[in-house]
């Protein structure tokens, strides 16, 4: 007998409304995963059991009476970035180490109301800066796939949580990569929508113009299923656009063929490790099969989005910050002699390196004189690259190729080294500027880590990703596999 | 000693007058327990956003109409970053290289009578910070978030103005018009209304500005005008005493007259102005703007040249009478009601009224004699029931009880004697009764004539028509 946490969102949600189990029995039971594996993984930051089993009771009384959408009691863990009521909202930071959110996030609300029950707040990278999930100020979070290697980053609690089966699904964020390349670091499919789709309010916020909310699921199904439910125009977020949310499930089995892939150049570059490239040209060759053309395309500007982003990023990512100051809610320096003390030495303690350094590598590039230089050009930018996405969409419906250019790599192996760090996210960080969605789904493995295909679309073309990521997963079976240790 | 030039600029702050904050649905009203009026938003929690307050844009953009300026079709809010405690998101969202209004202008009246434009070179939509407190916390500051968020309309001059005297004109007139648009309340006690002055002299004659200094946080016309005299005569004084002006920030100190240094420019912080992320750029398209524009009223220089034309008043009269939309309104009820007549309206408004309220300090909308009574006093006078001088005593009536000019008027027996026969028999009894004046009279001491005016008029307790009284006079005493 498979036992629940072998199966997809969407089976679990189909067994719910079947009543072969109940919400009760499913959360009890990954509950119990999360208290065998978590001292491990390290991938939550809170687990809110109690609130749990209170909303599965509630889901379970919906379910028999009928009532409610295909989400009614499943659970799933919310990445420590998205404030819930009541419960303890990280961010991964020593600075909100106290801070109790008074309010939902959109997305956690949505999906409340649609039935999600929350398992608990997953471990991340410092307020979302981070590749690794080693900025983290609860520690870093393992791979389940391999206990020395990191998860990727920053929705690495998320990635592990899911990988390791202690969750079905997870929510994320991703800035320049951080659903995208930790979901192909644990082996899952990932999900960035495009910018806007999805409400940012209550998503506490690292660098507002790129930041997204998302999910890592086992398969695209799963994505389309949650997608569905958090997606669409929330008047609180003037950024979140006010354009219908399609029936993204009912566009998975659409026929490949015809499909025109374009291949971009600049990801196959030196940087990329072979036994991956090999694994992603493998992976184009099944679209193929699939009915599929390949296209190459260049995107000539691409090659410049990790200059760009570490400029516009951390500008705004300084300005963002700047409430985070012991006034009002969060760390505080003991004993502050006065107000400059309580700012320097709050912030000072409160925030951890990586923080720190965006935080100065934002200031500099909005300071007087060097404004044009960095910030200005950086945007300029910002439009060359994605109006090369345009130019290629005009040719061919998607985007293909790898999501990071090396598997897993071991835990402090980069932390000494931001640059090699930064480049972990040179293929993901282009969607972000361009505010494209993007997917990244597992596309095989290099020994006992799994690679990731990173397909892209233009912008609100979730459901063309979707479809198309699902028809790969029809024809493979890389998102089914377990690590070991977690069967 | 060389002669010196003023130059002024201004920038005011007006709060505008919507419901709710400018990026919160919290209310804006004053005068609320400290932290009351401010929700998650406006305490700057983390992952709330600001949403633009349409009502905030649209109270912009009826200034920009109303002073000639360029109605920017999209504009951009940037942050202004800068730590202080009652700044919550350690940043003010305010508009920076793309401002809603642009390239304004406004006529102000100068003492001798003669206009001047000055050049409003800017309006932006910006958001308040909070106030901090710092008596009664043991040492420790307290910090109240009500104001913050409030929506302000800052509204920048040209360095246009020459005098102290000119920039109180024109902020007047800035002050009249926000609230003859309903933009603003006016306040300035409650600091809904206020101002930076920009203030540098240079020899007569030079091009070239001199350095200038900031004087921040005016709230009153009178310090405004005693800050710049007080600054300018400074700065003079140190040019002539051959230093040199250092470009700083400085505070009035109301209590002393004076204004002394806060910062200089180098000690100014660097903002580090970025266009705010959160906020879609404010894009305006001609069918908006002209739907304000719809619901622009008569602005205070077209109701004065109405005043003139039509009503036949002077300047003077036209421009005390449209000082606020409210006098405004007062005046023309009256007329309407009264049927013309004008003049008398204006002399009344401005003379009895506006003494009257001034005495009890209160508004001309909480006037307790409404535009109604008013005419109801002043058509007696018209239809020649009462001398203008008894009308003033039925005024006082009038405003101490709630009764109409013609139930006093019966009750006290006020009604004028127009009857001739009548008059001229209290002349004849005046004239009996006084000999020796009349004899006077008589051999020529004109000045007489009054003496025997107010012998009739006291006869009459005042009742009698003071034309005809003057009429009969002349014909008797002559004999």
């Amino acid at each position: 007998m498979t036992e629940l946490h072998h199966h997809t969102l969407a089976e679990l949600a189909a067994g719910l409304r079947a009543r072969r189990f109940s919400s009760v029995e499913l959360v009890t039971h990954f509950l119990a995963r999360i208290e065998r594996s978590n001292p491990e993984l390290n991938a939550f930051i809170t687990v809110t059991a109690e609130e749990a089993l209170r909303a599965a009771e509630a889901a379970d009384k919906r379910l028999a009476a009928g009532e409610g959408g295909p989400l009614v009691g499943v659970p799933i863990a919310h990445k420590d970035i998205f404030c819930t009521d009541g419960v303890l909202t990280t961010c991964g930071s020593r600075m909100l180490s106290n801070f109790v959110s008074p309010y939902d996030a959109t997305v956690v609300e949505r999906l409340a109301r649609a039935g999600v029950v929350t398992l608990g707040k997953a471990n991340m990278d410092e307020f979302a800066m981070g590749s690794s999930n080693e900025t983290s100020w609860y520690g870093p979070v393992k791979n389940p796939w391999d206990p020395k290697k990191v998860p990727g980053g920053s929705s690495g609690g998320s990635a592990a949580a899911v990988a390791a089966r202690l969750a079905p699904a997870a929510t994320g964020t991703d800035t320049g990569g951080s659903i995208l390349q930790p979901a192909a670091l644990t082996g899952l499919t990932g999900l960035k929508p495009t910018y806007g789709r999805v409400s940012r309010y209550g998503m506490i916020a690292f660098a507002s113009s790129l930041d997204q909310a998302g999910t890592l699921t086992y398969t695209a199904e799963d994505a389309a299923l949650l997608l569905g439910a958090m997606a669409g125009f929330d008047e609180r977020d003037s950024t979140s656009v006010d354009t219908p949310v399609p029936d993204y499930a009912a566009a998975l089995d659409q026929p490949l063929a015809g499909l025109k892939i374009g291949v971009l150049k600049e990801f196959f570059d030196k940087g990329l490790e072979e036994s991956s490239a090999t694994l992603v040209r493998e992976a184009l060759a099944q679209y193929e099969r699939l009915g599929a053309t390949l296209i190459e395309v260049s995107l000539p500007s691409l090659p410049l989005s990790v200059p760009t982003y570490y400029v516009v990023a951390p500008a705004e990512c300084s300005s963002n910050l700047s409430r985070f100051d012991g006034v009002r809610f969060g760390y505080r320096c003991e004993n502050p002699a006065d107000l400059l003390d309580m700012y320097t030495r709050s912030r000072g303690e409160g925030f951890g390196a990586e923080v720190k350094r965006r935080i100065m590598t934002g200031t500099y590039v909005l300071s007087a004189g060097y404004y044009d230089a960095y910030y200005l050009k950086a945007q300029k930018v910002r439009r060359l690259i994605a109006d090369d996405f345009v130019r290629a969409f005009a040719r061919v419906d998607v985007l293909m190729g790898p999501t990071s250019p090396t598997p897993a790599f071991d835990i402090g192996a980069k932390v000494d080294d931001p640059i090699t760090m930064y480049l972990n996210d040179i293929y993901t960080i282009g969607a972000n500027l361009a505010g494209l969605p993007a997917v990244s789904i597992p596309c095989g493995f290099v020994g006992q880590l799994p690679v990731g295909l990173q397909i892209i679309g233009p912008h609100f073309a979730e459901a063309k990703l979707l479809n198309v990521a699902h028809g790969y997963q029809r024809e493979t079976d890389w998102h089914k596999r377990i690590p070991r240790g977690y069967e | 000693m060389s002669s010196w030039e003023t130059v002024i600029g201004l920038e005011i702050h007006a709060q505008l007058a919507t419901k709710s904050k400018i990026f919160s649905s919290s209310a804006t009203a004053y005068g609320a327990p400290p932290n009351a009026q401010a929700n998650l938003v406006d305490l700057g929690y983390p992952g709330v956003l600001p949403v633009l307050n349409r009502e905030a844009v649209r109270m912009a953009v009826k200034f920009g109409l109303a002073v000639d300026a360029t109605i920017s079709r999209r504009s951009v809010f940037a942050r202004k970053n800068y730590f202080y405690p009652d700044l919550p998101k350690g940043y003010q969202i305010s508009q920076y290289e793309k401002p809603i209004v642009e390239k304004g202008r406004l006529e102000i009246v100068l003492e001798d009578g003669s206009r001047k434009t000055i050049g409003i070179t800017r309006a932006h939509l910006e958001e308040d910070a909070g106030k901090s407190l710092h008596e009664d916390f043991q040492g420790l500051s307290g910090i109240d978030l009500n104001r913050a968020g409030t929506p302000l309309l800052e509204i920048v001059s040209e360095p246009d103005m020459r005098s102290a005297k000119e920039a109180v004109a024109y902020m007047k007139k800035i002050h009249t018009l926000v609230r003859y648009l309903e933009i603003c309340d006016g306040n300035m006690q409650e600091g809904s209304f206020r101002c930076d002055a920009n203030v540098s002299v240079r020899p007569a004659g030079q091009e070239k500005f001199g350095t200038r200094c900031e004087i921040k946080n005016l709230n009153s016309f009178r310090f405004i005008e005693r800050a710049i005299n007080y600054e300018v005569a400074r700065q003079i004084d140190v040019l002539e005493s051959g230093g040199t002006i250092r470009q700083e920030t400085r505070l009035y100190d109301p209590d002393k007259g004076e204004t002394r240094s806060l910062r200089s420019k180098e000690e100014a912080n660097d903002y580090r102005y970025f266009p705010d992320p959160d906020l879609l750029p404010v894009a305006l398209d001609d069918e908006f703007i002209e739907s304000v524009r719809g619901t622009l009223p008569e602005l205070p220089d077209e109701k004065a040249a109405r005043y003139v034309e039509k009503f036949g008043l002077s300047d003077y009269d036209a421009g005390v009478l449209t000082a606020s939309r409210e006098m405004g309104d007062y005046y023309e009820a009256v007329v309407a009601k009264l049927g013309g007549h004008e003049k008398l309206a204006a002399n009344w408004v401005m003379g009895e009224l506006s003494a009257a309220l001034n005495k009890e300090g209160v508004e001309i909308t909480a006037s307790r004699i409404d535009p109604t009574r008013l005419a109801g006093l002043l058509a007696r006078i018209v239809d020649e029931t009462i001398s203008g001088k008894i009308a003033k005593d039925v005024f006082e009536q009038m405003w101490s009880d709630d009764k109409d000019a013609d139930a006093i008027i019966e009750a006290k027996g006020l009604k004028q004697i127009t009857d001739t026969s009548a008059i001229e028999k209290v002349v004849d009894d005046v004239m009996a009764a006084n000999p020796k004046q009349l004899a006077e009279y008589r051999s020529g001491k004109d000045k007489l004539f009054g003496f025997f005016v107010g012998q009739v008029m006291k006869a009459t307790g005042g009742k009698a028509n003071p034309a005809q009284v003057n009429e009969i006079l002349k014909k008797r005493l002559t004999g």
